[in-house]
């Protein structure tokens, strides 16, 4: 818009302002009610202002855990983190080096190949559940990282991506590498890899934040309560049957949960900003 | 130093494709080779048969005296400029140059010995640090060229490397590609479609059609004689007119019933046998009616400065002269052409061949 309408122009901020309210104010709720007791929350009257417990509350809730739930919020978050960063790399992995193949090499049935790996796509972890559950568990990975871990790195997703981007690198830059001497291999590590950061730093953020938010699968295949996630945890505080919901616990644990996605995504923003700027092919 | 032989070079794409139809040449040590012609007449599948980015269907490439055929492109002692200069983007120039060297695992200081050195011939010491997006379009040219100078190769082999530069920057580079490569002495092989690149840097034109060599021969050569209606048309700007006549008798030929000499005609033509008559515009002069003239009826005048295009009708064709300004009145509306005997060119109507003296 060229000109100036100020009308128009507080309409706008208006239902922006509007938007993040609806979309924050839930969890300003959270961090207002990690910071009371257990009675100021059940009495229905918590006040919009923090109160003094939180000191109290984090230490109980990272160190000790809930009455019921007695595991340490700290062990659910190590937990969480080893799922998520284990995905995350390991989907990487996986889909870089599937779609350097389909792109870069000639080989029977690569079509087939990649429509196979396209066709997963249709496939999300839910619907294939129950054969992977099977398999996992007569693997004996049941209550291992492995058995959290490996059937979520397999998807198309990534790979699909990482094929996307290799179809723009110019085929001179392969040919020149040929003519400076570098095999397979050198190509991917010299020039493919580096050129590709910015789509790692990508996926990353958005397969963190796929295993960080998995609830399925860890809770179909943990038992152990060393095993435990923090999001099986939240869910595990919240439904109590005889004693009091520990609703500042809960709230605490939730607000613990929030973190690490949201550093991970203020951290990589800044290389993907960077990446979107200077990549040029 | 090595020079290249191709000897019936075929390439045959999936589908019965025929991109190169039995290419055989023989470029010199030394020596400034290019290949010109229109797009799609296979002279840039021929460069990448010999850098080794596309397989050989058919024949054999040969540098220096090692045929390459099976040869890997790092192993053939070759290195390549294209288009796209396609440097490294995420390297910096100095480890763009490099990064060839490192991989033929050449020592440290042998390698920064030849990047300085080449950095040093082509002016681009102060960009060494940079990163190739940070460079105008002709610096990453030079890297590129630097990259493949580092290698000391045999041959240098140049895909279409102008084709990315505004008008003023190719006509520089031009000058100091041909410089560079008397200095170097490296036998080098260039690919364009632009006829003024191909003239003013070869030793040898190599003219291109249809993935068969039309005419190999000094510019002058190709210039002057050119073998092929299609050559004749495609060297040189603005093209030669084409004119349909017959022939008259020994040394005569017919233009729409003005009556014209030609030096170099092929013995034994009967009369009336239709042939088709190439006048280069440059060629021509206005002059009085005699003995070998042509009468024009002018369209319209271009100006180009030092020159003028006539543009108008010979014997119903379309015909363009070239004058130097001033010479012919702009709004002159009839031309009297006088021709010079030397300056015809005769082809054969149906195998578009020269028919000129055996």
């Amino acid at each position: 818009m060229v000109e100036n309408r100020p009308f128009a122009q507080f309409m706008a901020y208006l239902t922006l302002a509007i938007g993040v309210v609806v979309v924050a104010f839930p969890v300003y709720l959270a961090i207002m009610a990690s910071t009371f007791d257990t009675a100021t929350i059940i009495n229905g009257n918590m006040p919009l202002t923090p109160g003094n417990q939180a000191a109290e509350n984090y230490t109980r809730a990272l160190f000790y855990g809930g009455k019921l739930a007695r595991e340490p919020v700290s062990m659910m978050m190590v937990n969480s983190m080893i799922m998520a960063l284990g995905i995350a790399f390991g989907k990487i992995l996986i889909s870089i080096i599937s779609a350097y193949a389909v792109v870069y090499f000639k080989f029977p049935f690569r079509k087939t190949a990649f429509w196979v790996i396209f066709i997963t796509l249709m496939l999300p972890v839910e619907v294939r559940i129950y054969p992977t559950y099977k398999i996992v568990a007569d693997l004996g990975l049941l209550d291992t990282y492995t058995g959290l871990i490996m059937p979520l790195i397999a998807s198309a997703t990534g790979t699909l991506l990482f094929r996307q981007f290799f179809m723009t690198v110019p085929d001179e830059l392969l040919e020149a590498s040929k003519i400076d001497g570098a095999g397979a291999f050198r190509f991917f590590k010299d020039t493919l890899l580096p050129l590709s950061m910015t789509t790692i730093a990508a996926l990353f953020v958005i397969q963190f934040i796929y295993g960080w938010n998995q609830y399925l699968w860890p809770l179909l295949i943990t038992t152990k309560s060393s095993m435990q996630t923090i999001v099986i945890g939240i869910k595990k505080m919240i439904t109590t049957t005889d004693a009091l919901t520990e609703w500042q616990i809960a709230m605490t644990t939730a607000v613990l949960a929030m973190v690490p996605p949201v550093l991970v995504v203020i951290f990589m923003q800044r290389l993907f900003v960077k990446g979107l700027v200077e990549t040029e092919k | 130093m090595a020079g290249v032989t191709l000897d019936t070079v075929r390439k045959i794409y999936a589908g019965n494709v025929e991109a190169v139809k039995g290419v055989s040449l023989a470029i010199d040590d030394g020596s400034f080779c290019v290949l010109v012609g229109p797009s799609g007449c296979g002279k840039s599948t021929l460069l990448r048969m010999i850098a080794g980015l596309e397989t050989i269907s058919d024949g054999s490439v040969k540098i220096g005296d090692r045929v390459v055929n099976q040869i890997e492109p790092a192993d053939r002692d070759i290195a390549m400029v294209f288009q796209n200069y396609a440097l490294y983007p995420h390297m910096t120039v100095y480890d763009n140059m490099a990064y060839g060297l490192r991989n033929r695992g050449t020592p440290k200081d042998e390698i920064e010995k030849r990047v300085k050195e080449a950095a040093r011939i082509l002016a681009i010491e102060p960009f060494l640090a940079r990163k190739p997006r940070q460079l105008s379009g002709g610096q990453r040219q030079r890297v590129a060229m630097g990259r493949a100078i580092v290698r000391k190769p045999q041959v240098f082999l140049f895909d279409e490397p102008l084709s990315n530069l505004d008008a003023k920057l190719r006509v520089q580079m031009r000058v100091e590609i041909k410089r560079l490569q008397k200095a170097l002495g490296v036998t080098s092989i260039y690919v364009t479609h632009d006829q003024v690149e191909a003239m003013t840097l070869s030793d040898k034109l190599v003219v291109m059609s249809g993935g068969q060599i039309e005419q190999v021969g000094s510019p002058a050569e190709v210039y002057r004689r050119p073998e092929t209606r299609f050559v004749a048309t495609f060297i040189g700007s603005p093209p030669m007119n084409i004119l349909p006549g017959t022939v008259e008798g020994p040394g005569r030929v017919s233009v729409g019933g003005q009556s014209i000499a030609v030096t170099d005609i092929r013995e034994g033509l009967t009369p009336g046998t239709a042939v088709e008559v190439g006048l280069r515009p440059e060629d021509v002069q206005a002059g009085a009616a005699g003995a070998s003239s042509l009468a024009m009826d002018v369209d319209f005048v271009e100006e180009l400065g030092a020159t003028q295009l006539f543009h108008g009708k010979v014997a119903g064709a379309d015909f363009v002269v070239q004058a130097s300004t001033g010479q012919i009145a702009a709004d002159i509306r009839k031309l009297t052409l006088s021709v010079d005997p030397a300056n015809v060119h005769l082809f054969d109507p149906q195998t578009t061949k020269r028919l000129g003296r055996v």
